[in-house]
């Protein structure tokens, strides 16, 4: 029927108001569009990296390192509850995922067994029945652990970037081990690269001055037991061209977990990075400091040693000093750093996709360019082959338009340039809808059917191929939200949206439209 | 209101469509065969989405001495470096290849490459860094991706007409499918993620054409219980027709639109999608269509099933 009920009316009305009511904002400027009251639909767009600039990284926390540590901290904890337990083993060591070990006395198997459980929470212990036993992690202890690890590191990620300073990053784990982390607006990707890329693990620990690394490499040998050699983060040897190395303790006399503060500093000209420690750590590098006056100690960062400073004075203060050669950045970013405190395990960029500021002006530009002129093509063509009809149905796509913007502002969906292209092909499709109508209203009006009754057949019998079609698409965008990633899932949003307002659009709208008409007109030929 | 429309498809056209399926399988075959055998011995021009490796836009200062760039970056051992100019003189694309040792490689070499750069560069528009996991990845999504919308479709078009109905809209849809790879083969056009996303809109934009045409063969086989399965189809398409190309020409309206102004970085996404919107139409005419006359669609349409179609009759 014709016929159009009054709350329907309101309803079809009133959906296209709020359309252009919500997508009004996004005509105005950001800081006209601030100073709207929070009442009032003040959301704009918001704008993909892909058109506003930024930068996208993939991270992938290494777990394995993580993994690794741990059971190296079992086979310690194992060696240290056999040794006291008097047991008799030997072949302790890591074996893929388990901590394995052989009991000299088969008589002590049992025994062996159940103090390993000891070790650690959430262990499982196998014997062999040979003496061989095996110490590995149940699945929930090591879900566990991983979720524990990603969580920290995406703290400390976000530590990293926020001291760093850029507008609304967004930093989230994804799967299994991933981050995500997107800097909207950034400039120097290369810098928070470099932060991101480092695990900055510090420690204070003393030099071994028994031996120097020239002499051990000399004679081919292997460093003093509980001494290592570690490269300089710098210093080149001029003889050799290869970094210098020291021979540094293992054992670790204050951790970098003691810092409570640093802060880039600049001390005889030189950039430099003071750093104070908390009650802990301040007891306990006075406590070395004083015994080893004279000698040097090494600040060690992520396996190498950025300083060796010889130690003049006990250090009671719980501050100093690092001195090395930093340039200005370096200096702020390894306070930034150690600020931050470090990561539980190595970041790998898996995946990088930068977008310069000027790039995505340029597609905002392109992107409404081809907007505008796809919009006035397809109004003109449509007027040219509907008349009135076809103004109805550009109307019906005008308002369209501000629905979907408005959605898209209200959900707070991310516009991105495929999203653009998106948006322009559903205009093209949403005329489908209209065109379906028309197209059957002409041929009802060929069979002979009135113009009232030829309208209300070419509505109905329209509807279901107009939802059949669009549904089918439908499927198509939500499986490429599901699979896509970024920029393309914009697309599937815009598609997605554009899909379901331009059904209402085409369907409510311009049956309205028509309907009034008729009413009007009471045309007895169509101008169809 | 004297706004008098233009019949652009002349109506009531008798045109045999069904007639020409020969013609129109033997084209479609060519095509595939086509399209495969480029695909095995040509093979894809794979972005870094998919092949991983490192891609920069960038803009010089002054117009853009390719040579002497080209000259730079290849000697710094990061294997193959193509470069190209993107839309203005002063814009290059430069594509390194995947480099070996994983994803920190992938990352020294982005240094490698900006810091051989250096001064020539007046800004960095856009720099991508695919490593091979994620490339491998992305491969794997893309291809359930599309296996699973083609599937998804199938069963949505099982559960609304028949079996036969959803065998000739996979065909077709198929059909769309390994064209579209082909003419990125033939052409050498950058296949990347884009492509997939463009791939999957083809996919449903024919399938909306083709469900159109199927909607209307329902209706028909109801209406004109004694026509043959062939004449029934003509007629359907027929009936259709000028829906399909004004639907076509008002999306291809929108599409050239991009293709034209949207600027370079979609363009290929566009032309995609263009090529699409003929395929899909020419495959909802002449391949979803005909295909039903080898499935004996008469038998399987009971009554019950449409009885709402034709309700207002």
């Amino acid at each position: 029927m014709v016929y159009f009920a009054k709350w329907k009316v309101v309803m079809v009305l009133a959906i296209c108001v709020l359309g252009l009511v919500l997508s009004a904002p996004n005509f105005l400027t950001t800081e006209q569009a601030a100073s709207i009251p929070t009442w009032l639909p003040h959301k704009q767009l918001r704008l993909g990296l892909d058109l506003q600039g930024g930068s996208h990284l993939l991270l992938e926390v290494d777990l394995k390192t993580v993994t690794r540590e741990r059971l190296d901290n079992l086979v310690h904890s194992l060696r240290g509850i056999l040794r006291g337990g008097k047991i008799g083993y030997r072949e302790l060591g890591v074996e893929g995922e388990t901590a394995t070990f052989r009991v000299r006395d088969l008589a002590d198997v049992d025994r062996a067994a159940s103090m390993a459980k000891q070790a650690e929470a959430g262990t499982v212990v196998e014997s062999d029945g040979s003496g061989k036993i095996s110490v590995r992690y149940t699945e929930e202890a090591i879900t566990e652990r991983r979720n524990q690890v990603i969580a920290q590191s995406v703290e400390i990620v976000r530590r990293r970037i926020d001291e760093f300073g850029t507008s609304e990053p967004s930093i989230q784990r994804q799967g299994r081990d991933r981050i995500i982390v997107q800097l909207p607006g950034i400039d120097d990707p290369e810098r928070v690269k470099r932060l991101l890329g480092q695990t900055a693990k510090m420690n204070f620990r003393l030099v071994d001055t028994t031996v120097s690394a020239a002499e051990i490499r000399a004679r081919g040998g292997r460093p003093p037991p509980g001494s290592e050699i570690l490269p300089s983060d710098d210093e080149i040897d001029p003889t050799t061209g290869r970094p210098v190395e020291y021979v540094v303790k293992k054992r670790i006399m204050v951790p970098g977990d003691n810092l409570v503060d640093s802060q880039p500093t600049v001390e005889q000209g030189r950039p430099v990075i003071s750093f104070r420690f908390d009650i802990t750590g301040a007891r306990k590098f006075g406590q070395v400091t004083k015994k080893n006056v004279g000698r040097p100690f090494a600040i060690v960062l992520d396996g190498k040693v950025i300083s060796a400073p010889i130690i003049r004075e006990p250090i009671m203060g719980g501050s100093g000093i690092i001195s090395g050669s930093f340039t200005t950045v370096e200096a702020k970013d390894l306070a930034l750093l150690l600020r931050a405190g470090a990561l539980p395990a190595p970041l790998t960029i898996l995946e990088e996709r930068t977008v310069g500021p000027d790039l995505g002006a340029d597609s905002i530009r392109a992107g409404k360019i081809a907007c505008i002129i796809g919009l006035i093509l397809v109004l003109i063509f449509m007027v040219i082959s509907y008349g009135i009809f076809g103004a109805m149905a550009n109307v019906a796509l005008l308002f369209n338009l501000a629905l979907i913007a408005g959605a898209l502002s209200l959900l707070q969906a991310t516009l991105t340039l495929p999203g653009i292209a998106g948006i322009i092909l559903t205009m093209g499709m949403a005329v489908d809808a209209n065109v379906l109508i028309f197209e059957r209203i002409r041929e009802e009006v060929r069979a002979g059917r009135t113009p009232i009754s030829a309208v209300d057949a070419g509505y109905r019998r329209a509807l279901t191929t107009i939802i059949d079609a669009n549904l089918t698409t439908l499927f198509a965008a939500i499986i490429l939200f599901m699979f896509g990633t970024g920029p393309i899932q914009g697309f599937a949003v815009t598609l997605s949206i554009g899909l379901m307002t331009s059904m209402f659009t085409a369907i409510m709208l311009t049956r309205l439209m028509v309907v009034f008409w008729l009413r009007q007109h009471r045309a007895q030929v169509l101008p169809l | 209101m004297a706004l008098i429309p233009l019949r652009i498809v002349p109506t009531d056209t008798k045109i045999d469509f069904i007639g020409k399926r020969k013609l129109a399988f033997v084209f479609s075959a060519a095509l595939m065969l086509l399209s495969v055998g480029f695909f095995a011995f040509k093979g894809l021009n794979y972005g870094i989405d998919f092949k991983g490796g490192i891609l920069m836009e960038v803009r010089t200062q002054g117009p853009a001495d390719l040579p002497e760039l080209r000259a730079k970056l290849s000697s710094l051992g990061l294997g193959e470096v193509a470069l190209q100019e993107f839309g203005e003189p002063t814009d290059v694309l430069i594509r390194v290849e995947r480099q070996p040792g994983g994803e920190k490689a992938q990352q020294r070499a982005v240094d490698t490459v900006k810091q051989a750069l250096g001064s020539d560069i007046a800004s960095y528009r856009r720099v991508e860094s695919v490593g091979p996991k994620v490339g491998d990845e992305l491969i794997r999504a893309g291809i359930i991706a599309v296996i699973l919308s083609i599937f998804v479709i199938m069963v949505y078009v099982w559960f609304r007409f028949e079996w036969q109905f959803s065998i000739g809209a996979v065909v077709a849809l198929i059909h769309d499918v390994i064209s579209t790879i082909g003419i990125f083969s033939v052409l050498g056009l950058e296949f990347n993620l884009s492509t997939v996303a463009a791939i999957l809109t083809i996919a449903g934009y024919s399938i909306n054409d083709t469900v159109v045409v199927f909607d209307r063969i329902r209706e028909n086989l109801r209406k004109y219980k004694s026509m043959g399965v062939e004449d029934l189809l003509n007629l359907s398409v027929n009936h259709t027709l000028s829906r399909t190309i004004m639907t076509s020409v008002t999306t291809l309206l929108a599409l050239v639109a991009i293709f034209s102004f949207g600027g370079e970085v979609i363009a290929d996404f566009s032309f995609a999608l263009i090529w699409g919107v003929l395929i899909g139409t020419y495959s909802s005419i002449w391949i979803a269509s005909p295909i039903l006359l080898f499935l004996n669609i008469r038998g399987q349409i009971s009554p019950g099933v449409v009885a709402n179609s034709d309700a207002g009759g």
